[in-house]
């Protein structure tokens, strides 16, 4: 079988100002990187303590939370585990949405949805580990 | 610039389009059920009893079986990562992009096997009875 050829890309425009183009695209693919990192470690441990340690998900209930989250190590584990993890998880989606909503509108829609619903899953997440109660009900 | 002849192959159809693939999917997979587990999670804001309650499905056989299946996607997505991050910033990474990709199917079956034998065992002994 031969290998099919590409096309050119499509060669600079002149006069284009590079000066003005952000580096956004580019902090974004470095963040998933030094994210995805540091999410190995907390997630991977995380599965392997919730899933595998001890009888795993069996072993979970509310006294099983209330007993983690009075260490502050774990509870700060698990504050830096959803602010990487969505952020993450956001971008990697936003980049999903733009490669595959091909009109304009859709793609804008499907980002604001994105984008709202994330930041309410991470207030509410921040809000659960600081406000946790063990003595509620 | 002198004009060139674009030289170059597809990327369609090997190892590498394939393991790109199944990093969107067990990424936007991963990502869903993060939602739910965030919001699983905020009952413990609520009452013990509607935590202990939601948490209780976490238990149960299927529900188990599944997540056997979201630690098979984060797995092989945390490696596939640590593998891209490879090929990005070492210098022979993207020499040995392939050999990467074994060494990756390697390791995730080496840890899903007796991963998955210690988060079913509860529920296949529950199934199919033997000593508690």
């Amino acid at each position: 079988m031969s290998a099919p050829s590409i096309d050119a890309p499509r060669s600079p425009q002149g006069g284009r100002r590079t000066s003005q183009r952000s580096n956004f695209e580019l902090y974004s693919w470095l963040f998933m990187r030094i994210s995805g990192l540091v999410l190995v470690f907390l997630v991977l441990g995380h599965l392997f303590i919730m899933n595998i340690l001890d009888g795993g998900v069996q072993r979970i209930n509310f006294a099983f939370v209330a007993g983690r989250w009075a260490s502050p190590f774990w509870q700060s584990w698990d504050l830096l585990m959803l602010w990487l993890a969505m952020l993450h998880g956001t971008n990697g989606m936003r980049t999903i949405i733009n490669d595959y909503a091909e009109r304009d509108q859709t793609r804008f829609w499907l980002k604001m949805l994105l984008y709202v619903s994330a930041a309410f899953i991470i207030l509410l997440g921040t809000l659960v580990i600081f406000t946790f109660d063990p003595n509620i009900g | 610039m002198a004009t060139t002849t674009p030289v170059g192959t597809l990327y369609r159809g090997g190892e590498g389009m394939w393991t790109w693939v199944l990093h969107r999917v067990t990424g936007v997979a991963v990502f869903f059920f993060l939602f739910v587990h965030v919001l699983d999670t905020a009952l413990v804001r609520v009452s013990p009893e509607a935590y202990d309650l939601v948490i209780a499905t976490y238990k149960t056989p299927i529900v188990n079986l599944l997540e056997v299946g979201l630690v098979g996607a984060v797995l092989y997505h945390a490696l596939n990562g640590l593998r891209v991050i490879l090929v990005d910033f070492w210098s022979k990474g993207p020499r040995y992009q392939r050999q990467m990709t074994w060494t990756i199917a390697a390791v995730w079956l080496l840890v899903m096997v007796p991963g998955t034998y210690f988060m079913m065992i509860h529920t296949v002994e529950a199934l199919f009875g033997s000593t508690p």
